[in-house]
């Protein structure tokens, strides 16, 4: 039975964990997201569904747990703010090496170091460049609303099964902390799925099963590196996903995510009020990133102005989208600021209308 | 010459089956072959092959996945008793051990060690001490023996500077969490026999839910040690054994 | 009078360690002149006291012995 709530952005990704049929999560407390596992304890999923919820003694733990249980074909979660998800990068080297699916929430905070517990977005590269040591990609999911938080949990965990890679959902300390009406998914069994790359017992007759990133001839390393390249292509080929607002007439292009692309729709609103065509482009995955729409866009548009919660991060891949084509100007706010409507429409006006 | 004996009637000692046939990538005369002949005749004698799990380490043993004919995963250096956590936690009703050396479990792995024998994680935990650090060419490792020589204590172990060969097991064996601790070796037949033993009764208490059982295995590393592999062996019994005597270090009570 | 045993050193599997020649209560093992195809001078049967009673194969850290025993 689907079902109407008003939620706080942790508590309904972590109530989505379990509606998601998830057999383990595995974390470590840090602000803004501790109340993922402080939910999850609260909800005694091992009554609920028989989910696994542990406190690990690090992230470091965690993220190898993960490992653990995403190798038995298991369906393995974990959650963390940026300086945890800092630790969690061996781990997840390891695991889109080894081609396991495990789902990482991060609800990104500034930095760096320590930084501020305030919201932000500057975890951008380390989520969509890798992050670790090695030629990988994570798939990233960067949600604007609480219902998306929940509805990306079930999304995440059917690509990383598909794909047997991590999927990130790149969240923020606003949409974390905020409570909006969400639509809750009725409740996924677990499931008892055996699969031929998972260590679940070596069956009679059978070889026995080994999940490893390593490869000492460089001649299997590389095979292993072409394959991986192989399914990124495939995953930017079939999973991108956006939102497109008032594109159709659009002079001009905001490109924002996740919470930051809901105040910058606001400036958008505000911009075509002034008479301004301005359109948007939402990335809901920021790897895969929408490169196509937005090469299109640039064709049409006389500039293009990312709004971003960080120094500039996303910009660089706009660029490459669009190649040359059109100016592409950034805006920004950092270290746990946000930005207002009114500030974007500013640098708006300044970096492509002023100059006019 | 009498008759020939040579056949399958009269066998009495062969290879396990829950190894492969794999050959060994170890050093001439290293402990570490042992040890996994033990692990896996543990496994196949008590009928578990397909119910275990086993994680090799970063180190030497770092292709032990190769050898044990059951599944396996490879951890990251150090990451191996939080990988069994995840591993226990969804698979409760199945056997699985670690397969550790000293740098992976007792420096680098430390936190993971204690931690799930604090929580007593209901697996076994392997841990081959050699008090060196051999897959990266002989550097000290904690449990390097005072004034002993490493290409990084070139002068030998200095306790005031690089601190004291740490005993990781007593250590653990203090935490509630621990069932059955004990320290073994494999260098004469009938220390290899009592190791495996101890192997079979640590999967009997998994079997029960005991909590966590940690077998060390002090070990030879010929090849960094410099000496032959009988050299090494005698080595350990004058220097290692003193210092990690070997026997039970906690039992069920 | 003990019992009558033999072995079966597989050559290419044995890496010259020498650990099972002490192991051996009876010194039936020795080393080979010859090496095998990766170098390494192997154990061989010196003489025929075998008993048969596994020590060597139990030591072996690369499983290269495969022990018989009379019934
Ligand atoms: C994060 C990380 N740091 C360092 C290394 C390099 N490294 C590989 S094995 C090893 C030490 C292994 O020593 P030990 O655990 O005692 O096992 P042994 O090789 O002696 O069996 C080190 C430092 C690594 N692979 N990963
Ligand atoms: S380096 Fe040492 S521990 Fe490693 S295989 Fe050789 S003898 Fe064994
Ligand atoms: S113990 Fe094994 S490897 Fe070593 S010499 Fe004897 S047969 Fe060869």
């Amino acid at each position: 039975m689907k079902e109407l709530r008003l939620m706080k952005g942790n508590e309904a990704f972590a109530e989505a964990a379990i509606r998601a049929g998830t057999d383990a999560y595995f974390g470590y407390p840090i602000t803004p997201q501790s109340e993922v596992i402080e939910y999850l304890m609260a909800q005694n999923p091992e009554e609920r569904t028989g989910m696994a919820v542990l406190q690990a003694e690090s992230e470091i733990a965690a993220i190898n747990m993960i490992y653990g249980a995403a190798g038995c074909g298991k369906k393995a979660m974990t959650s963390s703010s940026s300086p945890g998800i800092s630790l969690k990068q061996e781990g997840l080297s390891y695991i889109a090496g080894a081609e396991l699916p495990c789902v990482v929430l991060n609800v990104v905070r500034g930095g760096p170091g320590l930084g501020t517990i305030q919201p932000s977005q500057s975890d951008y590269f380390q989520a969509v460049k890798g992050g670790g040591h090695g030629d990988y990609k994570l798939i990233v999911l960067a949600p604007a609303t609480v219902q998306e938080t929940v509805d990306f949990v079930k999304l995440a965990f059917d690509l990383a099964f598909k794909y047997r890679n991590p999927v990130m959902i790149l969240s923020d300390g606003i949409i974390g902390q905020m409570m909006e009406k969400v639509e809750l998914f009725e409740q996924i069994p677990r499931s008892d799925e055996e699969y031929d790359w998972a260590t679940q017992g070596k069956k009679p007759g059978k070889d026995h099963t080994i999940i490893t990133s390593l490869q000492l001839k460089p001649e299997e390393q590389e095979k292993v590196n072409l394959r991986l390249q192989a399914k990124y292509r495939e995953v930017e080929k079939n999973e991108v996903l956006y939102e497109s607002y008032n594109t159709e007439d659009a002079d001009y292009l905001f490109v924002a995510f996740g919470s930051c692309g809901r105040i910058t729709q606001k400036a958008m609103e505000m911009a075509r009020k002034k008479g301004y065509k301005v359109g948007q482009i939402r990335p809901k995955t920021l790897y895969p990133f929408p490169v196509e729409v937005i090469n299109k866009l640039s064709d049409q548009v006389k500039g293009i102005l990312t709004v971003e919660m960080n120094a500039g991060q996303m910009v660089e891949d706009v660029r490459l989208a669009v190649d040359g084509k059109t100016p592409v100007e950034y805006f920004g706010r950092y270290g746990g600021m946000i930005p207002s409507p009114d500030e974007i429409l500013n640098a708006f006006e300044q970096k492509f209308i002023g100059g006019k | 010459m009498a008759e020939n004996l040579i056949k399958p009637e009269n066998l009495v000692y062969e290879k396990t089956n829950a190894m492969t046939d794999r050959v060994l990538h170890y050093c001439p005369g290293c402990g570490h072959g042992t040890a996994h002949r033990m692990l896996a005749e543990a496994i196949e004698e008590l009928e578990i092959q397909g119910e275990t799990i086993g994680i090799a380490p970063v180190g030497c043993s770092v292709l032990a996945y190769y050898y044990f004919d059951v599944d396996m995963t490879e951890a990251a250096h150090g990451r191996a008793p939080a990988v069994a956590t995840g591993i226990k936690r969804v698979m409760p009703e199945k056997y699985v051990f670690t397969y550790q050396g000293d740098g992976d479990l007792a420096a680098i792995g430390t936190a993971e060690t204690i931690h799930a024998c604090n929580r007593g994680e209901n697996f076994l935990i392997v841990f081959i001490n050699n008090g060196i650090y051999g897959m990266t060419g002989g550097q000290m490792a904690p449990t390097t023996l005072e004034n002993m020589k490493s290409t990084t204590s070139p002068r030998g172990r200095d306790i005031k500077t690089m601190g004291s060969p740490l005993k990781i097991s007593e250590l653990v064996a203090e935490l509630p969490g621990t069932y059955y601790v004990a320290r073994h070796s494999v260098h004469t037949p009938a220390n290899v026999r009592k190791t495996k033993r101890a192997f079979k009764k640590a999967f009997q208490y998994q079997k029960d839910n005991k909590g966590t059982c940690l077998i060390e295995v002090v070990s030879n590393c010929p090849s960094n040690w410099k000496m032959t592999p009988v050299e090494s062996n005698k080595w350990m019994e004058e220097n290692m054994f003193p210092y990690y005597p070997l026997g039970d270090i906690k039992v069920p009570q | 009078m003990a019992k009558k045993g033999d072995v079966v050193i597989q050559i290419e599997k044995c890496k010259g360690c020498e650990i099972c020649l002490a192991s051996c209560p009876q010194s039936v093992l020795g080393m080979s002149d010859k090496v095998n195809s990766k170098g390494f001078k192997y154990a061989v049967k010196v003489n025929s006291a075998c008993t048969g009673c596994a020590n060597c194969a139990v030591i072996c850290p690369d499983a290269a012995i495969t022990v018989y025993r009379e019934k």
